[in-house]
């Protein structure tokens, strides 16, 4: 395949100082409103693509429970679902906190999101401890390391208690 | 000329009519024909960039016909993956899709490491080097997303543990990680991003690559086999090799690509021999994330990476989530312009080989220890029997008890019954007096939890007496 260059017969024209200066400016034209065109579809895309980014939902407190459901001394799973859960987000949206109560009024919720890279702890009631499937970080009942490779304790959430009910603020997955 | 054109059955004359309209034969002849050097048998070397690309076009047909069922949002993805695992057909072309992508891990491996000993990369091909690990990279981002998209438990801690791994880059950790999540937790849009990431986006990208990739094998032509003690000069290379080409080439088609045929066809066999036997990998739990009995484990590709997680020292892992990664591409990428030209021959390069078999022993040995998983707690570990523990009652019993009920079991084993996180302790009573094994208990360890807060006097004593009790080897200790 053969592709044949424009070799215009008139050189002198086609070299004329009026003809190379045109051909810088279509140049410059081409690629500037190339530049132009993919800047004006390239704000809506890439501010759609990065949006989740600047978009900050305010928490909303769930209800997980009476206060009466949770024993002085325990720790509980409680379920709840998140606060950016759309509908198709299915049980993916679902989430859950380890509740601990210290005393009647005083309730603790431990992200489930070991510290060192986010796999789901495992309270162990016996045990009294908080124990990771992944690569064996080991927290006490207060959620402070006991061994592995966690390096802070585990994440807690606001908790309150409105109405007899025990409320758990939604929080964003703690990235330490 | 009006007469050739008569000549032959319906089917030639219309390829000779579509032909003289487009070009193709004067397009892609002289590509299929090129001259490339004989390399005698091992030629059969040579076929795993072939087989890594026939791999990927399985993948695109399989991932087309799966994306025609697969429904990309968090809700339904899991039960579409069901409904196509669960068919026929689709529980085949999953497998495919599945074992296809290991073969295409596996293929560009070996292919690089080929690439690699044989100093292919050196001049004038040093460009392609720079594309082939820029496929690399975007080989190993289409396996962790195609990970993802499985979206059962295992898919959404993948996710999250990458998230956190992203979470440590300095100032844009944070960001990086809550653009993964597409928010600050997992949502509707999460996986309908990493969908179009491993569909549209990566795919793209691989064709581009593979275009230029193979545009420049036929710019620079098939390295010949190196030969000891022929080093490569780039000032006289070319000549050399076309000298060689002259003195001995022949057409790549059909003379060089029967061997990548045969082997692309070979590997298509096992993928579908594969699939049809063991079928895709088996969809864990739903993704739910409430649901904390998950025990999640990256696929084999990454399991090593996963056991290079659990065995860093306190402290550096951070540093090398980040910068090992950096590394390496660092590494791939400056390699040939570090060392463009001199010897080719494994033979001649000691270094070389040397870091090939250290790097597959490194990885390895870390995969079989990931499968392992010594460092994880064996959370299902049964009770130890009364024919270990010895008895069933009194204090020992007792203790036994409380072995397993306070997790101990689930980080030592006694008779090779439970966790390996800590020392075997079926002869425990051999090696610790009684104050060392209660200080131990009391105070844990490097690596262990202090129970002091956790244990009263008398389950302290039971789990002493218990401990101390493992010394009667050939009764309990057998």
């Amino acid at each position: 395949m053969t592709i044949e260059t424009y070799a215009p017969t008139g050189t002198d024209h086609a070299e004329s100082p009026e003809m190379l200066g045109r051909r810088r400016f279509l140049n410059w034209l081409c690629i500037g409103l190339g530049a132009a065109g993919a800047a004006a579809v390239g704000v809506p895309v890439v501010g759609f693509l990065i949006r989740p980014l600047f978009v900050k939902k305010p928490g909303e407190w769930r209800p997980v429970g009476k206060v009466d459901d949770f024993m002085v001394g325990t720790t509980n799973l409680v379920k709840y679902t998140d606060n950016s859960s759309v509908p198709w987000t299915g049980v993916s949206g679902n989430t859950g906190a380890w509740l601990r109560r210290n005393g009647p009024q005083d309730f603790v919720a431990f992200s489930i999101h070991c510290s060192h890279l986010g796999c789901p702890v495992r309270w162990l009631a016996d045990a009294n401890l908080f124990m990771c499937p992944c690569h064996g970080g080991v927290y006490y009942k207060d959620g402070t390391v006991a061994a592995g490779p966690p390096p802070q304790p585990l994440t807690t959430y606001p908790v309150r208690t409105n109405n007899g009910q025990v409320e758990i603020l939604t929080s964003p997955i703690p990235v330490t | 000329m009006a007469a050739e054109a008569k000549r032959g059955n319906v089917f030639t004359r219309a390829w000779r009519a579509f032909d003289d309209r487009t070009g193709t034969s004067k397009l892609v002849g002289p590509i299929l024909r090129h001259p490339v050097p004989e390399t005698g048998r091992i030629g059969w070397a040579y076929v795993f960039g072939s087989a890594t690309l026939f791999s990927f076009m399985t993948l695109v047909a399989t991932g087309i016909v799966l994306a025609t069922s697969y429904i990309p949002a968090t809700a339904d993805a899991y039960n579409s993956l069901q409904f196509i695992s669960h068919d026929t057909f689709g529980r085949i072309v999953r497998g495919i899709h599945y074992f296809a992508a290991s073969a295409m891990m596996i293929c560009i491996g070996i292919h690089m490491i080929r690439v690699f000993l044989m100093g292919s990369y050196k001049f004038p091909r040093e460009v392609n080097w720079l594309t082939g690990v820029v496929l690399f990279a975007l080989t190993l981002a289409m396996a962790f997303t195609g990970q993802l998209l499985r979206w059962d438990q295992d898919g959404f801690w993948s996710l999250v543990v990458a998230a956190e791994q992203a979470g440590r880059m300095p100032i844009i950790g944070k960001g990086l990680a809550h653009f993964i999540f597409a928010g600050d937790t997992v949502s509707g849009a999460t996986l309908s991003r990493f969908f179009a990431i491993h569909v549209f986006f990566l795919p793209a990208l691989i064709f581009a690559t593979v275009a230029l990739h193979l545009y420049l094998v036929i710019h620079d032509g098939i390295s010949e086999p190196p030969k000891a003690g022929d080093p490569v000069d780039p000032k006289t290379y070319r000549a050399k090799y076309d000298a060689l080409l002259k003195r001995n080439g022949v057409p790549f088609w059909p003379d060089a690509a029967w061997r990548d045929a045969i082997f692309g066809v070979a590997v298509l066999c096992t993928i579908l021999l594969l699939a049809i036997i063991f079928g895709p990998k088996e969809l864990g739990n739903q993704p739910d994330p409430s649901i904390i009995n998950a025990y999640p484990r990256p696929d084999w590709y990454f399991l090593w990476y996963f056991g290079v997680l659990a065995l860093l020292p306190k402290g550096t892992e951070s540093y090398v989530i980040i910068l090992a990664p950096v590394l390496l591409f660092v590494v791939l990428f400056g390699l040939p312009f570090v060392s463009n030209h001199g010897e080719r021959s494994p033979k001649r390069r000691p270094w070389a080989v040397g870091f090939v078999l250290l790097t597959l022993i490194m990885i390895g040995t870390l995969w079989q220890i990931a499968a392992r998983a010594p460092w994880s707690p064996h959370f299902d570990v049964q009770p130890l029997s009364a024919q270990v523990v010895g008895t069933t009652s009194g204090p020992v019993a007792q203790g036994a008890h409380l072995f397993n009920a306070k997790g101990c079991q689930y980080c030592h084993a006694v008779n090779g019954q439970g966790g390996n996180r800590g020392p075997d302790l079926t002869k425990v009573s051999g090696r610790l007096s009684q104050d060392a094994i209660t200080i131990r208990i009391l105070n844990g360890g490097s690596n262990m939890p202090a129970y002091g807060g956790n244990l009263t006097p008398d389950e302290l004593n039971a789990i002493i007496a218990f401990l101390k009790s493992r010394e009667r080897e050939g009764t309990n200790g057998q």
